[in-house]
């Protein structure tokens, strides 16, 4: 039995300890926002993020973030309501066949978090664990960066944390 | 190294600095920097498979930067010391060296204007090397692709910064002249001294340095550190399981990756990059020479060996690996670090405990690997943290880095978990302090990233 807190909601799950946590949010949970891209932290599909860190849930056993808050892409806005990174990535069409889509936003929404006005050149650097097979590299960086911009301008960022934050 | 230390050496030495200054170093004469038709191509190859051993290019390339372009940056006790542009730019390289020049920098330690370098520079190795070998590789360096970049001012604590003391530096560590043969030894032995101890100043990471960052003589190849990471002994005192053989050193040195040994992470990563470049014979006399170094094992070590093979044969027979395999050192160590023993098998034994072996599909048998039986946790706790991931654009082998995943408590109960378990030593007092140290470093590359 494991107690893990996904997107603000505290849930209880009978589960290995040592199960990966991005199966918990899938098959458990069913968040399927986070993906199954390698297996081995390579690729970047199943990023969440735990307290402020952008982590791969597919190397993370579930044990060892239960003590952690996990955010997962639906935690960020909805369809109706997008969160401002989520509105940035399709107002660039950041994706085509969009496998990798909720990881790059995710990692994003980390950094933004940390710092609401990246360089470019740090913006490369922090999403560099991230691959798209795609190619659709420059539109992913073009939306990180409307994203940033969004925020400055007091655009529709919200604080994803939940309240009492 | 304390202030007083430090104004203590600076007086005591400026005298001998004093006397070193009035010898004088002259300017060598600046040359038209020479077309690349000026060098032949034979010797142009020598002097790369040469660089290749002397891994010129390791620290003479800033991360993403050009090669041999200089301006990596290296902390020492001293302060930090930027590596300088040896590309054959006439300005801010080396294209005004004559050969003269060159030869006298490998050997003294002096630039062509006859100012002293710093030995982070290995020219105390250097120095070994024949004409013939230091004529190959300025003909190579000086057919490099010519690349402007500025040096950057070395960031040196007082009294360090005053480059006339490094005189005093040389009469007391610098001991000039090129590499004697042993003629009761082999060709090969030969072989492998010159290149360990002149080109592939080994001893430069693998020797403790004294508190005036010398090699300590008597403790040659005992073990050293670097970039916050510890270069394993490689003598008699080697911390390795299983004693290394003189073959399965040179599989290491070829191919970065030994089952039952080690697998090349941090610093020794270019090295190993550079060395599977390098003629198979200079490997393996190399190899042969370091496995002279560290001697016929002794009656102690054998019985050790034979320990942790079957300590590593009982966890092998156990696959598939749910619960440690040995009862006796499970109970222990388990019922001390639950938490780590979790950890370890949720994270880590997915790669680790399948197929036992050190293939391109498993990773090392930590029963057997060297890391756990170091005399610190700094190589274990960074290798967990920031995972073993090939230079950009380079084919390699890959660990995840666990940094965001693991907190710091649960970094440390994994490494005790680890330490106590796999090489069943006594825990480690420093893993707190590394971890801390990690963290500290990666928050700092996320903060220059941001300038």
């Amino acid at each position: 039995m494991v107690t893990l807190n996904v997107n603000g909601k505290s849930h209880r799950i009978e589960v290995d300890p040592a199960t990966p946590l991005l199966y918990v949010l899938r098959d458990h949970l069913e968040l399927n926002g986070a993906k199954f891209g390698c297996g081995l932290g390579q690729c970047g599909a199943c990023t969440v993020i735990a307290d402020r860190q952008p982590i791969f849930s597919c190397i993370t056993p579930v044990s060892v973030v239960q003590e952690r808050r996990i955010r997962t892409l639906e935690g960020l806005g909805t369809m109706e309501k997008p969160g401002a990174v989520q509105q940035a990535f399709i107002e660039e069409q950041a994706a085509q066949c969009g496998f990798c889509i909720p990881g790059m936003i995710l990692r994003a929404q980390a950094l933004l978090e940390r710092d609401p006005a990246p360089s470019h050149a740090e913006i490369r650097r922090h999403m560099s664990t991230n691959l798209c097979r795609c190619g659709t590299h420059m539109r992913i960086l073009r939306a990180v960066e409307r994203a940033a911009r969004a925020m400055k301008t007091g655009g529709p960022m919200r604080d994803t944390e939940g309240s009492g934050r | 190294m304390n202030i007083i230390f430090g104004v203590v050496f600076f007086v005591v030495l400026a005298a001998a600095a004093l006397l070193g200054a009035c010898a004088g170093q002259s300017t060598l004469v600046p040359i038209d920097p020479p077309p690349k038709s000026a060098f032949a191509a034979a010797s142009v190859e020598r002097g790369a498979q040469l660089a290749a051993v002397g891994n010129c290019n390791v620290c003479h390339t800033a991360s993403s930067g050009r090669p041999y372009a200089g301006g990596r940056p290296f902390k020492t006790p001293f302060g930090t010391v930027y590596s300088t542009n040896i590309t054959p730019e006439p300005d801010t390289g080396i294209g005004r060296w004559s050969e003269a020049a060159f030869v006298r920098a490998m050997r003294e330690g002096l630039d062509r204007e006859g100012r002293h370098l710093y030995p982070a520079f290995p020219y105390d190795h250097f120095t070994r090397l024949t004409d013939e070998d230091l004529k190959a590789i300025y003909a190579f360096i000086m057919t490099r692709e010519v690349v402007r970049a500025e040096g950057r001012a070395n960031e040196l604590r007082f009294p360090f910064g005053f480059r006339s003391l490094l005189s005093a530096w040389k009469l007391l560590f610098l001991e000039r002249g090129v590499f004697q043969a042993d003629s009761s030894k082999t060709a090969e032995w030969n072989r492998g001294a010159y290149l360990v101890e002149g080109l592939g100043h080994c001893g430069a990471c693998h020797t403790p340095r004294n508190r005036l960052g010398a090699e300590k003589k008597r403790e040659h190849l005992a073990g050293g550190e670097v970039e916050g990471w510890h270069s394993p002994a490689l003598n008699a005192a080697s911390p390795s399981p299983v004693p290394w053989t003189a073959g399965q050193l040179q599989m290491y040195l070829a191919t970065g990756l030994v089952d039952g040994h080690a697998i090349t992470a941090g610093p020794m990563e270019p090295v190993v990059h550079n060395l599977s470049a390098v003629p198979e014979r200079d490997v393996r006399a190399i190899a042969g020479y370091l496995a002279a170094v560290a001697g016929a094992p002794s009656e102690r070590r054998q019985k050790k060996a034979r320990d942790a093979l079957a300590h590593a044969q009982r966890e092998m027979a156990a696959y598939p690996l749910r619960a440690p395999a040995d009862p006796s050192v499970a109970a222990e160590a388990g019922q001390r670090n639950r938490s780590g023993e979790s950890i370890y098998f949720g994270a880590c034994a997915a790669c680790h405990d399948r197929g036992r072996e050190a293939t391109s599909e498993g990773a090392l048998h930590l029963a057997l690997g060297t890391v756990m039986t170091l005399p610190t946790s700094a190589n274990l706790v960074r290798i967990i943290m920031t995972g073993i991931i090939p230079a950009e654009g380079e084919a390699g082998r890959f660990m995840p880095a666990y940094a965001n995943e693991l907190t710091d408590a649960q970094i440390r109960d994994l490494v005790d978990y680890i330490r106590a378990y796999f090489a069943r030593a006594p825990a480690w007092d420093d893993v707190e302090a590394e971890v801390k140290k990690v963290r500290e470093e990666l928050s700092a590359a996320n903060a220059n990233a941001g300038g």
